[in-house]
Order: structure tokens, then C-alpha cells, then sequence
């Protein structure tokens, strides 16, 4: 089968490109490895509705499983800082009914899906990729002139196309997430809990459902001293105020790249989302940035495929422009990043006494310049300030 | 060669990010080690619920 465009992956970066490249009129082809579009998910479902908003995106309503008004934050001592405010408000989604519908959308545009269909591999040959494919139908070939690869954390896509895709250990969060029944707390709020013996080097969170909630961590390797699913059980059974009538009802794991390191594009060849590494290394988010990738490289693919230009060159505009919105932004959070992970226990109780709830928001919002005002006056606190946060 | 307790793996793929030589490969429910493979560890240390090791 010859197509312009082949989407491998149908995730919310997936899906995207695909709905905005076949609302360009370019012929789109998605597979998706998977028998079902959404599950399992490997994410706490959480997106800002702002950020949603910034970017124009709808979500069907029966992709919100719940609307949240803001978020707790928990030191280890359990001292509490509360974020609320119109920037705060966001959705809790049902994964799977929120992917199902964004392929619909793409599909209503034109785009045509194939699921339980893998990429078995990728060659270049005569200006486009062959993509050898495996499904319930057996083996077959796919000839596109542009290849997205929205393939996830695990791409493939990327290592075939010869960009450095490759994950460091050192930035890529351990993830585990029970999705659990009777939790007891307040379900207006996402929570989030710190701590190097809660989660090191990250955060355990609870994010309230319809009638559920995700309850998961991330942690670092080089932090730990045991595996993730043994810091949710300990999590769990430290908080028996929250948990002691909660049961599971789904697991969840993966991995989460919280640093980005790779190229973007090559000959033909567009990564978007996770596969992509476009997460923010602060709180691990990445669906709506890996819509907005989407967003982008399809602006760029629908003028490239006009030209008849897909070198690397040309399709670096993708690059530049995600670069020019996130770069600063992205280099900031990990700057913010490397000096959060330096902290111990008390430093976080200090931050809790410090910060308010609008402080923490700035911050996220790679804002620094305040903290470091802030931080000054703590003569503890002073040398990793300047070590990591000076300008 | 890294040993995957099929029992365990959650089929999340996170392991498949990280391996340096490309030897990992994630089938909706099945993941596969190649011959690539040269133990350096770095998806056991990585594997959320210890499906992974020697």
C-alpha cells in the first residue's frame, strides 16, 4: 500500500497528527500496535484545562471523568499547601473514551486507522519508507513519503530513522499507579505527596475519577532503594486514613521521559509525543504537550507535502518551532528540576512553610526568578540556589 | 542475555526506552530480548514491578 503519511502510534500525539493531517486533505494512514486505542494507560490522566484551552482543544465530555479545582501539596511531615484559582482548574480523564474519540475525530477527517497492527521495521528507498507491518491479517508492506512516529516512550520509529532517541536512566521517572475504588479524599483536588522516602526524586500523587482514583509515584532510579511498586505499597499502607476501605481496580506502569534530549526529525521522518520526549520534567505531564507537537508537525508536513520537499531540512521547521515555544521554558524546569532533586526531607518542610500555593504555580510555570529571591534569605538552602538556579 | 518473568511484565514498554544496544521489543503482551543483548542491567534497575533480571 502506498500513502503520503503513516502514523505509527495512536495515542493523543498520534491521533492529533493524524486529524489535523487528513483535515489537510493528505491521505493518513494510523496503526496502532494494540487491540484497543487507550488501554492500558500508562498515565495519571491529569491535564490542565488552561493549557487545553491555550492550544484549542475540546475534550468530548465523556472523556472527563472528573473536573478538578486545584491541587494539594503534602511535605513529609503531611504539611499541606493548597493551589487553587482559575490556572489551576483541570480535568481528570477516562483515558480510553478520551482516545477513542480523538480517532474518531480523525477517522470523521478522513483518516483511516488499522489496530493490532505493529511496525515490524523501517527502510528508506527511493525518497520514502517502507514500513513492514504485522496484524491479524498477516504481513504486509507499507510505502509512505512521511512517517510520524508517535510510538511512545518505546519508539522504535525514531532508532530506525537514526535520531538518538535513547531514554537516560537518570531522566526517566519509574512509574507505577494502582487505580483504586474507596479512596478517601477530598475528590476536588489532585494530591501530591513528597518525600525521599515517599518518592524519591518524585512525587506520589492521588488523582480522583468518577468513581475511582489514580494512585501512583514516580520515582528516579539513582534515589532509590527499592522498586517503585514497593514505594505505592508502603505509600499505601502509611496513609491508612485514605486507603483503609480502597481496593484496586486496574495496575498501571511505564516509563516517563523527563528530559529531552532528541532530534526531532529526519528524511521523512516526524517524531511527536513521548517518542519525542516532549514531557515536562517538572510534573511529568505530556498529553497536551504531545497534542501541541502534533499540532505543529502537521502545520509543517501539510507544506512540506505541498512542495514535495520532506528532507530533513525542511522539516526542521517542526523542530524550530517547537523549540522557540518550549526551549526556555523546558531548559528552565530542569534547571528547577536538578535543584528539587538535590533536596532532603527538611529542605522540603522548609519550602512547604515558604511557598504558597500561587509561589508553586509561578514555579511550575518556569518562573524562578522570585524563588531565588527567597531562597537567598536561607543560608541553607543558599549554595545549591546558586549552583542550580542562577541565571 | 536479560531473562523476562512473563508472569510479572506489565507491557508498558518503559524498559524499551532505555535499552542502549535496541534489544528490547514490546509486542502488545510480549516482550522480547534479542541477542543484542549484553546484560548491562539498566532495565532491571528500571522495571517498576522486578519483572526483568539475569
Amino acid at each position: 500500500m502506498d500513502v503520503e503519511c503513516l502514523v505509527i502510534g495512536a495515542g493523543p500525539a498520534g491521533s492529533m497528527a493524524a486529524r489535523e493531517l487528513a483535515a489537510r486533505g493528505i491521505e493518513t494512514v494510523v496503526i496502532e500496535k494494540r487491540q484497543e486505542i487507550g488501554a492500558p494507560k500508562r498515565c495519571a490522566e491529569g491535564v490542565s484545562k488552561h493549557g487545553l484551552e491555550k492550544l484549542g482543544i475540546e475534550i468530548h465530555k465523556l472523556g472527563i471523568s472528573r473536573v478538578i479545582k486545584g491541587a494539594a501539596l503534602y511535605s513529609p511531615s503531611g504539611k499541606k499547601v493548597v493551589m487553587e484559582g482559575h490556572d489551576m482548574d483541570g480535568y481528570v480523564l477516562e483515558r480510553k473514551v478520551f482516545e477513542k474519540h480523538l480517532a474518531s475525530e480523525a477517522i470523521k477527517e478522513g483518516a483511516r486507522y488499522m489496530i493490532k497492527t505493529q511496525a515490524v521495521r523501517m527502510e528508506r528507498e527511493n525518497g520514502r519508507w517502507n514500513v513492514g507491518i504485522r496484524s491479524l491479517d498477516g504481513d504486509d508492506e507499507i510505502r509512505a513519503k512521511l512517517v510520524i512516529g508517535a510510538d511512545g516512550v518505546e519508539s522504535k520509529v525514531g532508532r530506525w530513522a537514526g535520531l538518538k532517541t535513547l531514554n537516560r536512566l537518570t531522566d526517566y521517572h519509574s512509574g507505577i499507579q494502582f487505580e483504586m475504588a474507596g479512596v478517601n479524599a477530598d475528590e476536588n483536588y489532585i494530591h501530591l505527596f513528597f518525600g525521599n522516602d515517599v518518592a524519591p526524586l518524585g512525587y506520589a500523587w492521588i488523582f480522583p475519577k468518577a468513581f475511582s482514583s489514580n494512585v501512583g509515584l514516580g520515582i528516579l532510579e539513582k534515589g532509590a532503594k527499592m522498586r517503585a511498586y514497593d514505594y505505592l505499597k508502603k505509600f499505601i499502607e502509611e496513609h491508612d486514613d485514605i486507603f483503609k476501605n480502597a481496593s484496586p481496580i486496574e495496575i498501571n506502569s511505564g516509563g516517563v521521559p523527563v528530559a529531552h534530549f532528541t532530534g526531532m526529525v529526519s528524511e521523512g521522518v516526524m517524531l511527536v509525543g513521548d517518542a519525542a520526549q516532549l514531557v515536562n520534567p517538572i510534573h511529568g505531564g505530556g498529553i497536551t504537550r504531545a497534542m501541541h507537537s502534533s499540532i505543529m508537525a502537521a502545520e509543517v508536513a501539510g507544506h512540506a507535502l505541498k512542495e514535495d520537499d520532506l528532507s530533513r531540512e525542511r522539516l526542521e521547521e517542526y523542530e524550530k518551532k517547537w523549540n522557540d515555544e518550549y526551549e526556555e521554558t523546558t531548559s528552565k524546569l530542569m534547571k528547577l528540576r536538578g535543584f528539587l532533586e538535590k533536596l532532603e526531607d527538611k529542605d522540603f518542610e522548609m519550602l512547604a512553610d515558604m511557598l504558597e500555593g500561587e509561589d508553586i504555580f509561578k514555579l511550575t510555570q518556569a518562573k524562578l526568578s522570585f524563588f531565588v529571591k527567597k531562597l537567598i534569605k536561607k543560608p541553607s538552602l543558599l549554595g545549591l540556589a546558586t549552583k542550580y538556579l542562577k541565571e | 542475555m536479560i531473562k523476562v518473568d512473563k508472569e510479572r511484565c506489565m507491557h508498558c514498554g518503559g524498559c524499551v526506552g532505555l535499552c542502549p544496544v535496541d534489544a528490547l521489543t514490546l509486542s502488545e503482551t510480549e516482550l522480547t530480548v534479542s541477542d543484542n543483548c549484553n546484560e548491562c542491567m539498566i532495565c532491571v534497575k528500571f522495571c517498576p514491578v522486578g519483572a526483568l533480571g539475569v
